[in-house]
């Protein structure tokens, strides 16, 4: 592993993170491949083996597809997403792809101003070179705060 | 009776035997809720534990609640599964601290090792005897009469049922029998299931806001874009609602069969929810699989006394255990699960679908919202009362979706149970 690669995954990360933290949704499915694997996994699945995902994509079109839901369809309290992270390692690497893990915390505002811990859990991303950029092939988010406060709506 | 479980008689209720309208005070106060714990959760109800499965081998238990009470069931060496509260008989610690496992059959307190065998009989009591003849229990303490409370259960088809009440008639009775309640029960436990996973929500509102919202067949077109939009449900459809023992109630509909009159109305209606120039990218979502119970239904919606919701939308299937945590909180439990002779294709749309249900549900995820917003908006409202009579002022069976029913029927058992 390479101090460099670190950098770049790093860098990938926190503008993943910068982009749904400014409501810049329309442009987080450009962070994936076009074919790809996200999903949301509550900690107490991952931990028993159980494949179930709170939110499964396995295009760029369905998360395209979350996105204008969110925006057009869904009803939900409007709110505001800040993502720590931490902690980022390269934990392989093979060929083009590079296998890194994350920790995150989000923190969510209500328009009341009151702020939560609302999702705190580590990525699992499979990370490969697309055109000199760096794009998910696949993000696990597998969170340990696997009792959700009302719903989730706007991706982690 | 204890005086904090009287409360509620002074709330503004209409005259005996009206459903078509309750009092809010019975959504915020600590007495209601104090009530129900005992007239119905510790009453005459049949309460959801788990899928058998969950426990699959002697000595498996798993932790939930009935009400919010903490209970635990268990399967002996017998191969039948008991329940127990989860409350030492000793000093009232939780034996069970996990959400599930495995052990050798024995279950011990970690405060003073007290243990309990899977059916809740007491096997060991540490220094019973003293220790260099200091101590002890008196000589007359009895193992026998020192279990931890028990739950009489029931393994109905693969879903567990638990009941503080001993006299209760059976579950198949309970769900009405041969009434068509029962027969979509029936319909879903057809064959052995798999667990796919779980999901937990925490809603900030009071646990009957979500237990009308799933008797509503009302409310899902004008609330659910994906449902009106896509079809996937619509008050338009071919569908109904039935009720048993007043309470338990299915609402059930049939993609693709709109009233071609209906559905010129919704038009002209110009609802938000319905939105013919809406589309997705990737349809792969909505693809599914058609015919899976050899019949058109695509929609089952059973909501089962008091807190049980068992569905099946489109291709996917999951129980929901509706837990009130207090008069204002209560946590949503899903358990998604397929059949265990599903092909591995089958298991993937089942996983897909799931992005339509469960707390990031596409759909589901608004009937979270609505219950928070019906707690927020009711503050002091204890005796103005809501408004229950979209077809009809009665509870009856009915062949359409445009209709509140089944929640009138929720409220007359309801009042029957708490004597209201």
């Amino acid at each position: 592993m390479s101090y460099e690669s670190l950098l770049e995954v790093t860098d990938l990360i926190n503008e993943y993170v910068a982009c749904i933290d400014d409501d810049d949704l329309e442009r987080w499915p450009d962070f994936f491949t076009e074919q790809c694997i996200y999903r949301v996994i509550p900690r107490e699945n991952a931990d028993a083996g159980l494949p179930v995902a709170v939110m499964y994509c396995d295009s760029r079109g369905m998360l395209q597809d979350r996105i204008v839901a969110l925006r057009n369809a869904n009803i939900y309290a409007p709110h505001f997403y800040r993502h720590l992270v931490s902690n980022t390692r390269i934990v392989g690497e093979s060929g083009d792809e590079i296998k890194a893990q994350t920790n995150y915390a989000v923190f969510q505002t209500l328009l009341d101003g009151e702020t939560k811990v609302y999702n705190v859990g580590k990525y699992e991303d499979t990370i490969v070179r697309v055109d000199g950029k760096l794009r998910f092939k696949e993000k696990l988010c597998i969170f340990d705060t696997y009792r959700i406060q009302t719903l989730m709506v706007t991706p982690i | 009776m204890d005086a904090r479980v009287t409360g509620g008689m002074d709330l503004n209720w209409p005259e005996p035997g009206v459903c078509d309208a309750v009092p809010y005070g019975v959504f915020n106060e600590r007495e209601v809720y104090d009530r129900e714990m005992e007239r119905i959760y510790q009453g005459p109800t049949w309460n959801f534990l788990g899928l058998a499965v969950e426990v699959p081998n002697a000595g498996d238990y798993k932790s939930t609640f009935i009400g919010d009470i903490p209970v635990v069931m268990t399967r002996d060496d017998d191969g039948n599964i008991y329940a127990w509260e989860n409350r030492c008989a000793h000093r009232g610690a939780l034996v069970i601290r996990d959400s599930c496992g495995s052990s050798d059959g024995s279950h011990t307190c970690v405060y003073h090792q007290w243990s309990f065998n899977n059916k809740g009989d007491l096997i060991g009591v540490p220094f019973r005897r003293g220790l260099g003849g200091n101590g002890g229990m008196p000589d007359d303490f009895d193992m026998k009469e020192n279990p931890v409370r028990k739950i009489r259960t029931e393994d109905y088809k693969g879903a567990v049922f638990g009941t503080f009440d001993w006299d209760m008639e059976d579950v198949d009775s309970y769900l009405g029998g041969d009434s068509v309640v029962n027969g979509h029960v029936k319909r879903i436990f057809n064959r052995p299931v798999k667990v796919l996973g779980h999901a937990r929500q925490y809603i900030d509102s009071n646990w009957k806001f979500y237990a009308e919202n799933t008797k509503d067949p009302y409310h899902a077109s004008l609330l659910h874009l994906f449902h009106m939009t896509f079809g996937l449900y619509r008050s338009s459809q071919t569908g109904g609602v039935r009720l048993s023992n007043d309470w338990n109630s299915v609402l059930f509909s049939e993609s693709g069969t709109d009233d071609e009159k209906a559905m010129e109305e919704i038009d002209d209606a110009h609802l938000r929810t319905f939105q013919s120039d809406y589309s997705l990218e990737d349809m792969s979502l909505l693809a599914g699989r058609a015919g899976e119970w050899n019949d058109n239904t695509t929609l089952v919606i059973l909501s089962i006394m008091p807190s049980l919701v068992i569905q099946q939308i489109q291709n996917t299937l999951a129980v929901r255990q509706i837990l009130p945590k207090s008069e204002s909180e209560f946590e949503l439990v899903w358990t998604f699960f397929g059949y265990e002779d599903d092909d591995e294709e089958l298991t993937n749309i089942r996983l897909k679908q799931i992005n339509l249900i469960g707390p990031a549900g596409m759909i589901s995820m608004e009937d979270g919202e609505s219950s928070v917003i019906c707690q927020q908006a009711i503050s002091r409202s204890r005796n103005a009362r809501n408004v229950l009579q979209m077809g009809g002022r009665t509870p009856e069976d009915q062949d359409h979706l445009v209709t509140e029913s089944t929640i009138r029927g929720f409220w007359k058992k309801y009042r029957e149970l708490m004597a209201y």
